[in-house]
């Protein structure tokens, strides 16, 4: 089940960040239901997810531990010197990793590139790509945008952690993308906005994206920080690591946000 | 070379259909019976560089080859950093190919020259260039990269009208023998050398293929013997070939060596003209070059 799915993986990425005393929490937090509800509840074990927001890894990891891709031993590496698992994803070393992210904006390119590959050889793979909503900033996104829509390359599904924060600023005082669905629109793409932190909004943008005959853009609104109450929408959560007593508050709200919503389904 | 280079991915089309053309909206009058062999693995990925080379790391990664085409700053400066993350890092079989470097665009400006793609991409990790020197190359250089499962940089020129015969396309090949000194060209610009007064008492090598990893012994020996050493480049000395040539040269002297570099060192009246303007004004051709070759060997 999803929510169990996203427990497990929010509590091991806490752990890891933990462990490591490292920043990045924030954006893991960000992403963690997506990241679950893309591996977990939409795409085919031949399907290909790219994590452009490689800053967001621990939960990347995270979830490949969940499906047991990687195991837990590797997972205690996390940040430690000799790891395969570095703060963004690694080159050529990981299973479901096809590409080493990290540098923004280079993730839907790989889509687009992975997603034309498919129509060539006429497979039926499916390319998810999670990107950030700051690194929207960035020219070649948009280059990839209207390549991906100018094929037609509806195997190519675009989920945007949409938490409004990005490295320095808010994202509309930084450099506005706002109205951000009518520049993917016009640009092209089938778009849907989700909670991107709810499974049954997540699943309704599913059900969308698989009737659209366009590529799809899904704008998961998210918390940057979601249940790290101290730094909840805050900058501080992208950067900053957990000290004793917040890591021990993250998880108990965590704990209880899994408890509400597993009452709320019955 | 592109004539030749259009008609070498027509024919290597033929022997393997896993290759993809992708050109960055450039090729006209020279890549349209490309597209027509190509049909849909041919693909113009508009004025977007950057997204061109990370979809074509994303279709090496699938098993294709795909070649990317521009201008030669289009496909190679530009995207840089698409180059060293998602082909570079990843050693995918990415085939760059950047029409007119050098000074090959003559008049049409600065911007679409490229005097610094060789040392731009040959540090980077498993990238190998293809320098063609004489047309006749070309062929055998796209058949060499598609072999060669590395990501490669083939850089297109005008190629070199010389009167001696040359071997087939080679990382080293030796040009002419001489006596009074060594010249390692690389590139057509080395035909200036080879077509000036001082072409009798030189040898002649020309290097095509970058990394240098090793150099061969009989160049060695004759730059030892000769003592005498001049690079020709096209390209900037302090990333090019005057300074990987004589890095790897310094393990191996036995004697002391005066070394002249002719390479490119950028716009020094801030004019403009053709090829040969530019490498006249670079002492890579024409009386400035006679007279550096003059004074160095007297």
């Amino acid at each position: 089940m999803l929510l169990y799915g996203a427990l497990n993986i929010k509590n091991r990425f806490l752990g890891m960040y933990k462990q490591a005393n490292a920043g990045h929490v924030g954006c893991s937090l960000s992403v963690a239901e997506m990241l679950t509800f893309v591996r977990f509840g939409w795409m085919k074990d031949t399907d290909e997810i790219i994590l452009s927001k490689g800053h967001a890894a621990a939960a990347l990891y995270s979830m490949l531990a969940e499906d047991g891709t990687l195991t837990e031993d590797d997972i205690k590496t996390f940040y430690q010197n000799n790891t395969y698992l570095a703060a963004h994803p690694p080159v050529n070393k990981i299973k479901r990793i096809p590409f080493a992210t990290g540098s923004l904006g280079h993730g839907l390119s790989i889509a687009a590139g992975l997603g034309l590959a498919q129509k060539l050889k006429k497979t039926d793979k499916q390319v998810f790509c999670i990107t950030s909503d700051g690194e929207i900033n960035e020219g070649s996104t948009w280059e990839a945008a209207l390549f991906i829509a100018h094929h037609n390359l509806n195997n190519v599904v675009w989920l945007i952690d949409r938490n409004k924060l990005q490295g320095y600023g808010r994202t509309e005082d930084v450099m506005k993308l706002e109205p951000l669905a009518d520049k993917l629109r016009a640009f092209g793409f089938e778009v849907v906005e989700a909670n991107g932190h709810d499974f049954e909004s997540l699943e309704n943008a599913k059900s969308k994206s698989q009737r659209a005959t366009k590529p799809t853009a899904i704008i998961c609104n998210t918390t940057k920080g979601n249940g790290w109450k101290t730094y909840e929408d805050k900058v501080d959560c992208h950067y900053l690591p957990m000290k004793d007593d917040q890591y021990s508050l993250i998880t108990e709200e965590v704990k209880r946000d899994f408890e509400k919503r597993l009452t709320a389904i019955g | 070379m592109r004539v030749e280079f259009a008609q070498s991915m027509i024919n290597a089309f033929d022997k393997n259909d896993n290759l993809v053309f992708i050109t960055g909206d450039l090729g006209y009058m020279a890549l349209e019976k490309v597209q027509e062999k190509f049909g849909e693995k041919f693909i113009n990925a508009g004025v977007a560089e950057q997204n061109m080379i990370t979809v074509a790391a994303a279709l090496a990664h699938e098993g294709f080859i795909p070649w990317t085409y521009s201008i030669s700053p289009f496909v190679t400066l530009r995207p840089y950093e698409q180059i060293r993350n998602d082909v570079c890092l990843h050693n995918l079989p990415v085939k760059i190919v950047g029409n007119g470097g050098g000074y090959g665009y003559g008049i049409m400006g600065a911007t679409h020259h490229n005097i610094e793609d060789i040392g731009a991409l040959r540090i980077l990790q498993n990238m190998r260039i293809y320098v063609p020197f004489t047309v006749s190359d070309v062929e055998q250089a796209v058949e060499q990269m598609i072999a060669d499962k590395s990501p490669n940089y083939l850089r297109l020129n005008m190629g070199a009208k010389i009167s001696q015969p040359v071997a087939p396309f080679n990382q080293w090949r030796k040009i002419k023998d001489g006596t009074k000194g060594v010249v390692v060209g690389t590139g057509p610009v080395t035909e200036n050398i080879l077509n000036s007064e001082f072409a009798d008492d030189l040898e002649v090598w020309v290097v095509s293929i970058f990394p240098i990893v090793e150099l061969p012994s009989e160049l060695v020996s004759s730059v030892n013997t000769t003592q005498k050493l001049i690079t020709i480049e096209e390209h900037n000395g302090e990333c090019g070939l005057r300074e990987t040539l004589s890095y790897h040269l310094m393990n191996h002297l036995t004697s002391n060596i005066k070394i002249l570099s002719l390479a490119a060192s950028g716009y020094p009246s801030g004019k403009y003209g053709d090829q040969k303007f530019h490498q006249a004004e670079n002492n890579l051709g024409g009386e400035g070059m006679v007279k550096e070759l003059s004074a160095f060997l007297c």
